[in-house]
């Protein structure tokens, strides 16, 4: 009980000390954009991308991004470490009860509608808001309603690590180009084109999709992990 | 100024949860709280008052857009927190599986 006292009021403090500081010295709304500046003026121009926060995550920052992707490869790989042999090796119902034909029907019908959705959204990811990472979140998304519903329903995993690698490589190979023909890791070597039009950007749309495809598959393998593990 | 209130509030219940609460699983969300709270912190230090989402169509102009630079470091740190997430909510299940609790006094060599 003490603990929880003692805590209370440090939390109280922490709170207290931020909100008052925030308040008083951060006026909410003001504009001080130093850095992004370049980024809102000159974006279009330099990158071809309408959507400045696409054109920030892969074109000026292109490198993090990658660091990003293998950040969440490490932890996919990771959990499937130290979720390792835990399944049930021939795999049969995870669940003692059956889902509803309601659950059962409406996740079927609405499984391609949402490998669609996710698709648009990480291709389109240079004129609206989303990109690869929204995208690949929706698909896997699909995958888990799938799980949720069908008691036996699994992916294939060697076909998800396959795609998994090749989007990757991709990605990689994008940037190894980029530094063969200009010089620089990651540089845009397509032409921009006319921003606002879905050829246009050039690399961007192409490392968008590698990312949602990856992403998406990764995600999927996590959920699959998790549900493979016996009760 | 709500979402500063809002995000220091977040921060505070996860800093809450992570310091007094027993349960593993209550402690994995104080660490998504405190992720929350530190997205909204960021987001709400890029708004600029009167502007739009950062997308030059349909004739928005450079000057009545808000700062893309944290949504951008934003979107990374969405990805890193389900990644930390994922990774802990699984090393949980391990925990649960060989001591069969939950409970961080009862799991030797995690008291504090």
């Amino acid at each position: 009980m003490i603990k929880k006292s003692i805590s209370f009021i440090l939390i109280a403090i922490v709170f207290l000390a931020l909100f008052l500081t925030l308040a008083n010295d951060v006026p909410f709304g003001a504009n001080r954009t130093v850095v992004s500046a370049k980024y809102i003026y000159d974006g279009v121009q330099d990158t071809g991308a309408a959507n400045l926060v696409t054109a920030i995550v892969v074109n000026y920052r292109g490198f993090d991004t990658l660091g990003e992707v293998t950040v969440l490869f490490v932890a996919a790989t990771g959990i499937g470490a130290v979720l390792y042999n835990m399944g049930n090796p021939v795999r049969k119902k995870r669940e003692k009860t059956e889902a509803s034909l309601i659950v059962k029907t409406g996740s079927k019908v609405l499984f391609p509608i949402m490998l669609i959705f996710g698709a648009y959204v990480f291709i389109h990811g240079h004129l609206t808001p989303g990109g690869g990472f929204q995208g690949g979140a929706i698909i896997a998304t699909a995958f888990l309603f799938r799980y949720v519903s069908d008691t036996r329903y699994s992916i294939d995993h060697k076909k998800f690590t396959a795609t998994e690698s090749v989007v990757g490589m991709t990605f990689a190979m994008v940037g190894i180009l980029g530094l063969l023909l200009t010089g620089y890791f990651l540089y845009n070597f397509l032409p921009n084109g006319s921003p606002g039009e879905l050829l246009s950007a050039g690399i961007i749309p192409i490392i968008y999709i590698a990312i949602g495809i990856k992403v998406g598959a990764e995600l999927t393998g996590i959920v699959d992990n998790m549900m493979g593990v016996e009760q | 100024m709500i979402f500063y209130m809002a995000s220091a509030f977040l921060i505070a219940i996860g800093l809450y949860a992570l310091m007094a609460k027993k349960n593993l699983i209550k402690m994995i969300l104080g660490i998504t709280f405190l992720d929350s709270g530190v997205n909204l912190l960021l987001i709400s230090l890029g708004y600029i008052n009167g502007g739009t989402a950062p997308i030059l169509l349909n004739g928005v102009k450079p000057g009545e857009v808000v700062d893309p630079l944290p949504q951008a470091l934003v979107l990374t740190n969405i990805v890193i927190g389900v990644s930390v997430t994922a990774l802990a909510l699984s090393v949980v299940i391990r925990v649960y599986k060989h001591y069969k609790t939950l409970n961080s006094d009862k799991v030797r060599d995690m008291k504090w």
